[in-house]
């Protein structure tokens, strides 16, 4: 709280803003569901949202798509946070439906399961017949995400149109939609990378421990220092070297890289990002590197 | 402690937008080094002459194909004083409704003129909105000054032409400063270039510029949003009403009116997660708990009995009308006012503004896509409103279409 005047900071003001995004999503959706990775945008998200409706428990579940490529660190990170809360946990699991043969995965090298979150996300959404879907997505992330609403619509696919969005004015969200369309919720647009950790630090919130400096055994491939682990093995003529890393994202393992650091406490984080001149993607996402609009086309699919 | 300020943009390549907030960006360490690399690359495949910095905030394929600005994009930097979020625009007369979008949650406009041209239809147009949407402050850059030899006459005359047109305006606060994005004149650090200038570099302007009284802190206003029942063993009987205050400062112990119903009582606490408040101002969001265990729900707005909002089904609208069928009176449509929704009728549609001359044409009968004009509507239930100009948040209403649930348009009560 201020000690002098009426003035908030701006994490105040960008906390009260996403408290007033949860709040009005609750009261004029039926079946809302929060997105949950055990990352450190959905960790923050999960703390303004546990605010917003305190001193009651949150009035909907968690939902995690699991590529089952995941980091454990952060799969264990994700169960002991949602038991915490007394929050019901929905996974949608991208291996099951591998298994059931209703996906088939590019087993090519390079290939991700990114790609196969979105059908799961989207039958996971119909299943249980969520009409709002929280997400931790952040503006100065990407630029197809720069022009995306808080609120943004999705047709009986999942798709966003991007030339067709609602004018969205003030603080006044219109949620109004039809039955087998959906929204995504972004309570965090306005917030930047530096926002996130600065959050994390002012509320010490707890993260998975991969986003701090750590040794690992990594490969250098495109410009991206990938870990070695069985899903991403070292290829012919590459060597594994053992380097002090950390993760910016976090993401499936097969394409999201590291980055060299030192970084080992919330305050070395922020000096570090304050620092950077890469973008969190551009430095660790394979993803994001297929082409300039590679967001926006995901997204047009169904994509978080 | 950093501040937050919110900064509205609006205008074309030519008048060097881009040029200059891709410089704030560049030299707040806002911008990135691969991001730039994918700016160049994109130039250079596209066979551009110059690295067009447009390409930053234009993210969408067609945006990139077509070399032009669609929707709004927001920007953000930061200083050791404050963070800042820029909307950036289109200029364009068919763009109105993204730079009234723009607007509406600016604290700041700044328009850009390029010194050779003078103030032209587009700047008058961006002025007019942002009076219109009430951003309480307003930034003219006169841009280029180096192609005008920073040539003082040049200036004072943009500068004059510039106020006498804002006369006709509700404008509060406006500073006009001589520029040139492209070597970077005042954007950061005062220029050598013009001694004359006796004033603030831009970016120095936008992290001194005082905006904490902006706020409404005299009408004590709190839509209530969302009523918090935990329904456990130990808080069976904890009845709070969260919102986030949109007007006055509210404490403990207050004597407070609940509308539209009409009932008293007064505030048992203010929570929060972080613990009790003793003051609450706007834009905060809390939890509020009455002393009386009254019917209170969503819809209903706390004031003071001393002073209340307007409560009412009679509406005097201005509109930016933002859908492609025009807005014809007696057509029915929904609203949403703070926290309710209810349903309305227009009753009567006055004028319309020309934008360009600020003419009212009071022959016309509908309200076409990107026109602004004065309406007025009957609610099938009664709002608690005030007038635009005295908060912007219990002023402002959504109109939107009944059986599409699109938004229609904007309006401010008048």
């Amino acid at each position: 709280m201020p000690v002098t005047g009426y003035e908030l900071s701006h994490l105040e003001m960008l906390e009260a803003e996403a408290i007033h995004i949860f709040r009005e999503v609750a009261a004029e959706f039926e079946r809302p569901a929060l997105l949950f990775s055990g990352g450190k945008d959905s960790i923050v998200m999960l703390r303004v949202a546990e605010k917003a409706f305190w001193p009651a428990k949150l009035p909907f579940p968690l939902l995690h798509i699991d590529t089952g490529h995941n980091f454990p660190e952060v799969l264990a990170f994700r169960d002991h946070r949602s038991a915490e809360l007394g929050a019901r946990l929905v996974v949608g699991s991208v291996q099951t439906a591998i298994d059931a043969g209703e996906l088939t995965e590019d087993t090519r090298p390079g290939a991700s399961r990114n790609q196969l979150q979105t059908p799961v996300l989207l039958d996971t959404i119909a299943e249980n017949r969520f009409d709002a879907v929280f997400g931790g997505a952040r503006r100065d992330e990407e630029k197809a995400r720069a022009k995306e609403r808080v609120y943004s619509f999705r047709d009986e696919f999942g798709q966003w149109d991007p030339k067709n969005q609602r004018p969205e004015l003030w603080s006044l969200y219109n949620g109004r939609h039809r039955p087998g369309e959906h929204i995504r919720v972004f309570p965090l647009s306005n917030w930047t990378e530096l926002d996130i950790w600065r959050y994390i630090a002012q509320e010490r919130l707890e993260i998975p421990s991969i986003y701090y400096a750590h040794s690992r055994d990594v490969i250098e491939r495109d410009g991206m220092l990938l870990a070695v682990t069985p899903l991403t093995p070292p290829r012919a003529g590459e060597i594994a070297l053992p380097r002090q890393i950390r993760y910016r994202t976090v993401g499936d393992i097969t394409c999201t890289g590291a980055v060299e650091s030192t970084a080992a406490t919330v305050e070395e984080v922020i000096a570090e990002v304050a620092a950077t001149r890469i973008t969190e993607r551009g430095a660790t996402r394979a993803d994001d590197r297929v082409s300039e609009a590679a967001m926006e086309d995901r997204k047009r699919e169904g994509y978080f | 402690m950093t501040e937050l300020l919110r900064v509205a943009t609006a205008g074309s390549v030519d008048d060097g937008k881009s040029t200059l907030i891709g410089r704030l960006l560049y030299d707040t360490k806002s911008l990135f080094s691969d991001q730039l690399a994918a700016v160049e690359r994109t130039s250079r495949e596209r066979g551009d002459g110059y690295v067009d910095l447009a390409l930053l905030t234009d993210g969408l394929r067609a945006e990139r194909e077509q070399g032009i600005t669609i929707d709004v994009a927001y920007r953000y930097f930061a200083t050791p004083r404050r963070s800042f979020i820029l909307a950036d625009t289109p200029g364009h007369v068919q763009y109105t409704r993204n730079m009234v979008t723009g607007a509406s949650t600016a604290d700041l406009a700044l328009l850009l003129v390029d010194a050779r041209k003078g103030v032209l239809e587009q700047t008058r147009r961006h002025a007019f909105l942002a009076s219109l949407l009430r951003v309480p402050h307003m930034v003219l850059c006169v841009n280029k000054m180096d192609l005008v030899d920073f040539d003082r006459e040049v200036f004072e005359k943009i500068k004059e032409d510039f106020r006498r047109f804002a006369t006709k305006l509700e404008i509060v606060d406006v500073t006009t400063i001589p520029i040139s994005a492209l070597s970077g004149d005042n954007v950061v650090s005062r220029s050598p270039s013009t001694p004359w200038y006796d004033g603030s570099s831009l970016l120095h302007h936008l992290e001194e510029l005082h905006i904490a009284s902006d706020r409404n802190l005299i009408d004590v206003r709190f839509p209530v949003q969302w009523v918090v029942r935990p329904r456990t063993d130990e808080l069976h009987d904890y009845r709070g009403y969260a919102g986030q205050v949109a007007g006055g400062v509210l404490k403990p112990g207050d004597d407070v009116i609940v509308l539209p119903s009409g009932l008293s009582t007064r505030v048992a606490g203010i929570d929060s997660f972080d613990g009790p408040i003793s003051e609450a101002f706007p834009p905060m969001s809390v939890t509020v708990r009455l002393e009386d265990d009254l019917d209170v729900s969503r819809g209903d707005m706390i004031a003071r009995p001393n002073n209340q909002p307007t409560v009412g089904q009679d509406l005097q609208l201005m509109v930016s009308w933002m859908a492609d069928a025009p807005l014809r009176r007696r057509a029915r449509i929904g609203i949403k006012h703070t926290t309710r929704s209810v349903r309305a009728m227009v009753t009567d549609v006055s004028y319309r503004v020309d934008i360009d001359t600020l003419h009212r044409d009071e022959s016309v009968e509908t309200l076409g896509l990107n026109d602004i004009g004065r309406i007025a509507l009957r609610t099938t239930s009664p709002l608690c409103y005030d007038p635009y100009r005295r908060n912007r948040t219990t002023g402002s209403v959504l109109l939107i279409d009944e059986s599409t649930g699109a938004t229609l348009g904007a309006g401010m009560i008048l």
